[in-house]
């Protein structure tokens, strides 16, 4: 099999363990990640993303997370055994992250220059001046004057502040961008603006990137691939064309018919009825079992496995027929 | 499959405060110690002044189980009354306190403008001298006494508990959930009631019970430098004053009432703590 | 804050008037005839109502004369300045001792927070919090002087006569800055910047004290000024404990023999000691935090080209 995947998700479980209860926030993910591809892994909130997306960067909070199975392979490396000081090379350097909120991830006591120039220094025996005019070259690329280096992250708008933290991500030009919902806490046009300097620096930079986010679309308008994940598990996978043009898993379409659109202003909006189930007690068949309109008493216990519904495109259903998940 | 209960509000409270092992010694030791002075008469052997002179300094022994004093009082007797003159300072000066406390700071806090500018001034008043120096120099004016001590004490404590309930007030006040409350048309008393208070109060709760044990150690000082409780009263801090000047020889007078006071304040601040953590977990981890 | 601390004369000088204590008998004693008294009365101006001898204390405060000791008949000021100096050793040196020890200590544990070393440092803490400094100092004065004879347990007259009554004083402080900085850090440590240090790949420890840690101090500096009054309040114990002539212990004794003068002199001072030191702390908050630190410099801007101040405030927003 050829392998020019930059990184292989394998069967990963991960768990918290708090007083009560144990979550099961990841139940047996894989996913694959191309050079150079952008993959939108689009769930609601307590899906699971989040986790993901720590567990590959080894930042889980302990001691409460814990990985309890699979693998994460970077570069053909299982990253999960690595020791600490070799998770530290690769953090800010081959793999990046850039967070949900842009208003408390930067430090308000550091001035914005001097964070950039961390992520580089940390990585790059370089001197102190390279370094100030490499971090003052991230700023430019971001969008930002050269000369707002000394200032700090109070005098910066939100939507500059995630620019900035871009910045501080591609620094040192990673392999692996791990976006975990950019643009959420962004207004609308400003999510345009930091969306189209997303693409433009993956081009220019040859980034894989992991969009995670639960916005249709912003899926649309980067991602080249799409996982669907639901209560920990990726249930849906394929192109943004399959996905979008053929959604096939009940709660895929589900996503989709609850958009509202702007040519039936008289039809109700159609949400998914139920909630998310309960992460510490998870049911052991199909876990969209009750919320799914097509659900049938096998789906309650047997726990279906993803099939290849053409070219790739893979679907976690116990009854798909022509192209349509939950058929009876 | 194991169901989680659905618990209300104070309920989940209570359920938090008992998993805290610690926070369950401390009330149980206040309770303890509320008990002990509630029922001093029953519980000692001697009345907390009876002298005799035949029996000074004596050792532990099944009359006196703790030994006695230079006058040959009690030891364990006096300690059993001191719980009642020490807890009543610290209880006297705190319910005090948070009577005019509380009623200002909601005042202040609710209704704001000039009514809230006064109140902060007045407040201001009595917290530009440092605490323990304004409770020194008002109880000396007023004359040293146990109830001086007491007023004293809360005068100075005013301000403290006026502030946090303000500042409380006015935290809630603004917060989304208020005006959440009101956009479904929430009348004003149900809103007060149901979400302002409990929110409001929580801090103030925690203030109050570490302010009983911290109103016990300052009527203990006050009483140790002669301004509090007057002898022959057995008050804990008196009783440490008494015993200094013969530390050489019978420390035991100065380390019985000492770890008395520790024990009761110990358990204020262990329940204090406990209740900030059930009152509010994110604080916690 | 310090025009507070005149209402604050005036509530004491109120209350002097109307509770019991008179120093003119004080001074001359349970024989003096009454006559004698009310010349003394004169001569204090006690019979004077309430409102002038006020306004004429005030007066006396802004030219620098807080008045004559009725007991020393020396000046009040010279007295102040002649003890405060032991009072103001105590004082730093409990403090600087309780934060070399206390916020080590608190780091440490919030560090360490699922460790069974931050479950004994907190219960150790509370501990020393709810102990009576006074009878810490008392159990220190047993061992250290009286039994092993190590230290002086009274007086001045050694640099060793010192070590008791700072220590005493500064462990409870020690404990309660502990508590703060431990409540301090986690509440850093839980912030988004920090798991975006740790993303860059920063070593944990960089983490924690070049990031979390930084932060954690801002607010410990409004701790050490209310720290800095509990120590003024604990100072005038720890002088009447260890018979030292500072300003505290020369407070209580004039409230005793109701030392008019003094009295006012003394809770002047100190009053507007306490309310200059949390001003300083105030200010150095100011131009610690970068936040703060901007709001005052971008308010002064304004002030001085109020017209071209629209344009300079709003080219940060971008």
């Amino acid at each position: 099999m050829e392998n020019d995947n930059l990184l292989e998700i394998r069967n990963l479980f991960v768990e918290f363990h708090t007083d009560d209860a144990v979550v099961h926030a990841v139940n047996g993910v894989d996913l694959t990640l191309k050079k150079g591809e952008t993959l939108g892994l689009v769930g609601e909130t307590g899906a699971g993303k989040t986790t993901i997306a720590r567990t590959i960067l080894g930042i889980l909070p302990k001691p409460q997370g814990e990985v309890t199975g699979g693998e994460v392979v970077f570069e053909g490396e299982d990253i999960l055994k690595l020791p600490e000081r070799g998770m530290r090379k690769i953090r800010g350097d081959k793999i990046a992250m850039i967070f949900q909120d842009p208003m408390t991830a930067l430090n308000p006591i550091d001035r914005v220059g001097d964070q950039i120039a961390e992520a580089i220094s940390l990585h790059n025996q370089i001197g102190k001046s390279d370094v100030r005019l490499r971090a003052m070259d991230m700023l430019e690329m971001v969008g930002i004057p050269r000369e707002r280096y000394n200032e700090f992250p109070h005098q910066f708008s939100g939507g500059m502040k995630q620019r900035v933290v871009i910045a501080m991500a591609l620094a040192c030009n990673p392999q692996l961008l791990l976006a975990d919902e950019p643009t959420t806490a962004l207004d609308v046009t400003i999510q345009a603006q930091v969306l189209n300097l997303m693409r433009d620096l993956k081009k220019k930079l040859n980034t894989s990137v992991i969009l995670i986010t639960h916005d249709l679309g912003v899926v649309a308008s980067i991602c080249e691939t799409v996982a669907v994940i639901y209560a920990g598990e990726i249930v849906e996978y394929g192109t943004a064309e399959q996905i979008f043009d053929h959604a096939t898993h009940p709660y895929t379409r589900g996503l989709f018919d609850s958009l509202p659109s702007i040519d039936d202003k008289d039809v109700k909006l159609k949400p998914i009825k139920g909630l998310m189930p309960d992460p510490t007690n998870l049911n052991p068949g199909c876990k969209f079992y009750d919320r799914c309109e097509y659900a049938t008493a096998a789906c309650k216990d047997t726990h279906p496995e993803a099939l290849d519904i053409g070219e790739g495109h893979l679907v976690r259903c116990l009854h798909i027929d022509n192209g349509e998940g939950g058929a009876k | 499959m194991k169901k989680k209960k659905n618990r209300g509000h104070s309920a989940e409270v209570w359920y938090r405060l008992k998993k805290n092992k610690l926070a369950v010694v401390g009330m149980i030791v206040i309770i303890i110690v509320i008990l002990v002075a509630v029922l001093a008469p029953v519980l000692a052997p001697y009345s907390y002044d009876k002298q005799d002179l035949m029996h000074t300094f004596a050792k532990p022994s099944a009359e006196h189980l703790l030994g006695t004093d230079k006058f040959g009082r009690d030891n364990l007797s006096r300690l059993i009354y001191g719980a009642r003159s020490s807890l009543s300072m610290g209880l006297g000066a705190t319910v005090l306190s948070c009577i005019f406390g509380l009623t200002l700071g909601a005042i202040a806090g609710y209704f704001g403008g000039v009514v809230d500018n006064i109140i902060m001034r007045f407040c201001d008043l009595f917290s530009c001298v440092p605490y323990l120096l304004m409770c020194v120099v008002i109880s000396a004016i007023l004359g040293p006494s146990l109830m001086n001590a007491i007023i004293a004490m809360s005068l100075a404590h005013i301000p403290g508990s006026a502030r946090l309930l303000r500042a409380s007030i006015l935290s809630v006040r603004d917060m989304e959930y208020i005006e959440a409350a009101k956009a479904i048309d929430s009348p004003h008393a149900h809103t007060i009631l149901k979400h302002v208070i409990p929110n409001a109060i929580a801090p103030s709760i925690v203030s109050i019970t570490m302010g009983i044990g911290g109103c016990i150690l300052s009527g203990a000082t006050l009483s140790f430098v002669g301004l509090g409780a007057q002898p022959p009263l057995a008050e804990w801090g008196c009783m440490l004053s008494e015993g200094r000047s013969l530390m050489r020889d019978h420390m035991e007078l100065v380390l019985l009432p000492g770890i008395a006071i520790m024990i009761t304040v110990l358990a204020f601040n262990l329940f204090g703590d406990g209740l900030r953590d059930a009152l509010d977990p994110r604080l916690k981890n | 804050m310090i025009p507070v601390v005149f209402g604050v004369i005036l509530v004491v000088m109120v209350l002097l008037d109307n509770t019991p204590g008179d120093p003119a008998r004080q001074l001359l004693g349970d024989n003096a005839e009454e006559w004698e008294i009310e010349e003394m009365h004169k001569q204090m101006e006690l019979d004077k109502p309430v409102l002038y001898r006020y306004g004429k204390f005030v007066w006396n405060l802004l030219h620098g004369d807080l008045g004559i000791s009725y007991f020393t008949k020396s000046p009040v000021w010279g007295n102040i300045v002649l003890r405060f100096p032991y009072t103001l050793l105590i004082v730093t040196l409990s403090m600087v001792l309780a934060m070399l020890i206390g916020i080590p200590i608190g780091v440490y544990a919030a560090t360490h927070q699922y460790n069974w070393k931050d479950n004994a440092s907190i219960f150790l803490s509370l501990f020393c919090v709810s102990m009576p400094n006074f009878w810490f100092a008392l159990i220190l004065v047993n061992i250290f002087a009286q039994k092993l004879r190590w230290l002086p347990p009274l007086g001045i007259d050694t640099w060793k006569s010192w070590i008791l009554p700072t220590v005493s004083l500064a462990i409870g402080y020690a404990a309660s800055l502990a508590r703060q900085t431990r409540s301090s850090m986690l509440e850093q440590i839980r912030q988004d910047y920090v798991v975006t240090a740790r993303a860059k790949g920063q070593t944990e420890r960089k983490v924690i004290y070049k990031h979390a840690l930084k932060n954690a101090l801002i607010p410990i500096i409004t701790i050490v000024g209310s720290t800095f009054g509990m120590s003024l309040g604990g100072a005038v114990i720890a002088e009447t404990i260890f018979s030292i002539p500072g300003l505290g212990s020369f407070t209580m004794s004039a409230l005793t023999s109701r030392d008019y003068p003094t009295i006012l002199g003394s809770v002047f001072y100190l009053a507007t000691l306490f309310s200059v030191i949390l001003l300083i702390v105030d200010i150095v908050y100011g131009l610690v935090d970068p936040r703060i630190r901007s709001q005052f410099i971008r308010s002064k801007r304004k002030q001085k080209s109020s017209g071209k101040s629209a344009l300079a405030s709003a080219d940060t927003e971008a």
